[in-house]
């Protein structure tokens, strides 16, 4: 592999510096490096981070390839500055078996743009009754360390102890969709004053923090880590607050969409904004900010889910849950945390890299930008600022809740272990 | 007037006032021994129905009819919608026979709104009910029939409802009438107070423009209209009351609660009635009850949202008043 120089990029944000990569490795990061033998990618005033991770997308292969494909998905994550992905459980047949993990972490390995890492559920077909063989997932070769029912909430108590302390033996984790079943039928939007006005059902933010409540304090009762899946209240946000200051292994993640929109814009009954948990109130958004930002929630996940037209293009109650978003990820950190002065570019390769790659232990990813590290790099055009246009999307789905909504900053290189996927913004 | 009628909450109070007095020379149409005008002609109305309701398709169609419009009747069973068709794709088939105008009644809230808003179509679309959200010509013909009753049908002309007590009982939660008579009797000037127990009241309605109470026998002494609202017998199922004896007892409007209603005080009730639940048949079938002029009511109702909708730019009545009868 040959070598690449990347001239001037700001590391982290800091300070501008060359960064030469050599093979699949970081050989070199100074000023002035030489060019010599090395193809030249002059990136002044663009940010330079370790390449980013997401712990929580839908690749919805096998089973839903008319949404998205492991390529498909890959390819767009890429365009989205990721070089690892950790692929959802609920596909059809789920990846409740070692068979259907290895399937995906192949299909990932053979497209190569972009590791990909098979969550494994909890429970056989995620019906929350029997566990899946999780030693079996872990043992394969796709080494699966991270279980859930995603989609579904590990809603049996019993269940859910059973499996966090059944993971601990190879130091898995379970993360968890918290809601509270019973609490949350028949619900389609945030259970508040638009709800009660536009006549749809209720998703009480007590259905989530509810469960939140009960899982940190079964991770503390037998003694292991929990993760908790796109929280999305202020309540949640108290309660993971409590449970670390208490000294409990709890790791939460908060998408981007939660980071930015609110339930007022169900009131135009576009199920583009149809999502599960549902968009909260200003005052939640707020709160989910201040506590990415304070590290009482961990990292920046997408909940990618793409969804075919005809399953957003209808009245909200027949619409699909879900939205796209590892193209538009990094754009929406940078419009709310980045430019509002919540977060440096050092704290959202931390939320974005570094943190989530160690829940789910991707080796090699998440690492600091310096010499002997595995070139896993995103390149970003912060300056830049333009509209979300889905129809330039390398994902398969276009339910993207942000079309023609302008925002910061896009992604031109991406480098997998040395090897471009993103060049100027086009895949390679 | 907006293009179409969607929500109660999108009428300003002129425009809910001209809709009632509308409704008024409506009216005498059906007095005439021929209850028809010709001011649709040639237009087409489609009454499309994902949820069965007989009575309000019904009402529609008799004031489509006197409007002398093509109508097509669409019911959502044994038709594509249920081999699968969207919503979408049934509403562009429809438009392409050349419907002016749909009436929607759909199970799924927001519905109507999709399908005025998406694109999809560009013919009037008039909202008949959608899931637990809106029935915006349900709310008129309620402000109609109280300002028929508690002001009269003449004096009432070019008025609004300004300092009326009106009182909403029952299933507010679950309840799109309830959510358009407090939108549209708001704007009309009512105070209007919701009564139900708190299972029956959504998280989120302190914002609404109304008062809200736990207690019947306190509100009733001072109402000048009390809407019942139906109670579904299953809702007892999910633990909103503990047995229908009980929600009667506490929430139901009997003879003796009635007493207690001032003298020029209403019943009203959007029906269709559970009698023993929320009404007792003394109630429902005493003068005071008025039910079945809703019912009337609705009808010229229609007639005058369709008309304003489709056919405004031409007189409402061809001939004055002074010539009936």
């Amino acid at each position: 592999m040959s070598k690449i120089l990347i001239r001037g990029a700001k590391v982290l944000g800091g300070e501008p510096q060359d960064v030469l990569i050599d093979g699949g490795t970081i050989a070199e990061v100074g000023a002035g490096l030489s060019a010599e033998g090395a193809e030249v990618v002059e990136a002044e005033g663009k940010v330079l981070l370790p390449g980013l991770v997401d712990l929580h997308t839908h690749l919805r292969e096998p089973g839903r390839e008319d949404s998205e494909t492991v390529l498909t998905g890959t390819r767009a994550a890429a365009s989205g500055g990721y070089t690892t992905v950790f692929a959802m459980a609920n596909t059809f047949p789920v990846a409740d078996t070692a068979g259907v993990v290895e399937q995906v972490w192949r299909l990932g390995k053979e497209h190569g743009y972009c590791d990909v890492q098979p969550i494994g559920a909890v429970t056989v077909g995620l019906e929350g009754r029997k566990l899946a063989e999780l030693g079996a997932m872990y043992e394969s070769a796709a080494g699966v360390t991270v279980f859930s029912d995603d989609g579904k909430c590990v809603h049996d108590a019993v269940i859910m102890r059973r499996a966090l302390e059944y993971v601990k033996a190879f130091g898995g984790v379970v993360a968890q969709h918290a809601q509270e079943p019973r609490l949350t039928e028949g619900a389609e939007m945030n259970e508040g004053v638009v709800s009660a006005e536009l006549g749809l059902g209720g998703w009480p933010a007590v259905a989530e923090e509810s469960i939140i409540a009960r899982d940190v304090l079964l991770a503390e009762h037998v003694g292991s880590r929990v993760h908790i899946c796109h929280l999305s209240t202020a309540g949640s946000v108290e309660i993971v607050r409590w449970a670390k200051s208490r000294g409990i292994a709890v790791t939460a993640e908060v998408t981007p969409h939660h980071l930015l929109l609110t339930d007022e814009l169900v009131r135009t009954y576009n199920p583009v904004y149809k999502v599960n948990p549902p968009l909260r109130t200003e005052r939640d958004v707020m709160a989910l900010r201040e506590a990415l930002a304070d590290g009482t929630i961990d990292i920046v996940a997408t909940d990618h889910a793409p969804h075919p037209h005809e399953d957003k293009d209808c009245e909200w109650a027949a619409a699909a849950m879900g939205m796209v978003g590892l193209e538009t990820a990094l754009s929406v950190v940078q419009e709310t945390m980045v430019d509002t002065g919540l977060l440096d570019w050092a704290g959202v390769a931390d939320r974005m890299s570094v943190k989530p790659a160690q829940i789910g232990q991707a080796t090699g990813h998440g690492r600091p930008v310096s010499a002997g590290e595995p070139a896993n790099l995103t390149l970003v055009d912060t300056a830049y600022r333009g509209l979300v246009e889905p129809a330039g999307f390398a994902s398969r789905s276009r339910n993207t809740p942000y079309e023609g909504r302008e925002l910061p900053g896009r992604v031109t290189h991406t480098w997998l272990r040395g090897k471009a996927t993103l060049v100027d913004g086009k895949l390679t | 007037m907006q293009r179409h009628l969607i929500s109660a909450a999108d009428l300003t109070r002129d425009d809910a006032v001209l809709i009632l007095d509308t409704a008024e020379e409506m009216a005498r149409v059906a007095d005439r021994p021929i209850k028809k005008l010709p001011t649709l002609r040639g237009r087409t109305i489609v009454n499309l129905f994902f949820e069965d309701s007989t009575r309000t398709r019904i009402s529609f169609e008799a004031a489509e009819k006197r409007l002398s419009a093509d109508v097509i009747n669409f019911s959502a069973k044994g038709s594509s919608v249920s081999k699968g068709e969207s919503l979408k794709d049934t509403a562009q088939t429809l438009e392409a026979m050349g419907v002016d105008a749909v009436v929607i009644r759909h199970g799924a809230s927001g519905a109507p709104y999709r399908l005025a808003n998406s694109g999809w179509i560009d013919a009037v679309v008039v909202n008949a009910g959608d899931g637990t959200h809106q029935h915006p010509t349900q709310a008129l013909l309620d402000a109609f029939t109280m300002r028929r009753r508690l002001i009269g049908p003449d004096a009432g002309i070019g008025q609004d409802l300004d300092g009326k007590r009106i009182t909403i009982v029952g299933d507010v939660l679950h309840s799109r009438v309830a959510r358009s008579n407090v939108d549209l009797l708001h704007t009309l000037g009512a105070e209007v107070t919701l009564v139900a127990p708190p299972t029956l009241l959504p998280v989120g309605i302190e914002t609404w423009p109304c008062e809200v109470s736990y207690d019947l026998d306190s509100t009733l002494p001072k109402s000048d209209a009390v809407m019942m609202l139906r109670v579904q017998r299953e809702r007892m199922n999910a633990a909103f009351f503990p047995t229908e004896r009980e929600y009667s007892r506490r929430y139901g409007l009997d003879g003796d609660r009635m007493a207690r209603m001032p003298e020029h005080a209403v019943v009203m009730h959007p029906g269709p009635m559970v009698r023993g639940m929320e009404i007792t048949a003394e109630v429902a079938d005493s003068d005071r009850c008025t039910v079945v002029e809703q019912v009337a009511n609705g009808v010229s109702i229609r007639m005058a949202v369709l008309y304003l909708l489709l056919g405004g730019n031409e007189p409402a009545v061809t001939h004055p008043r002074t010539e009936e009868k």
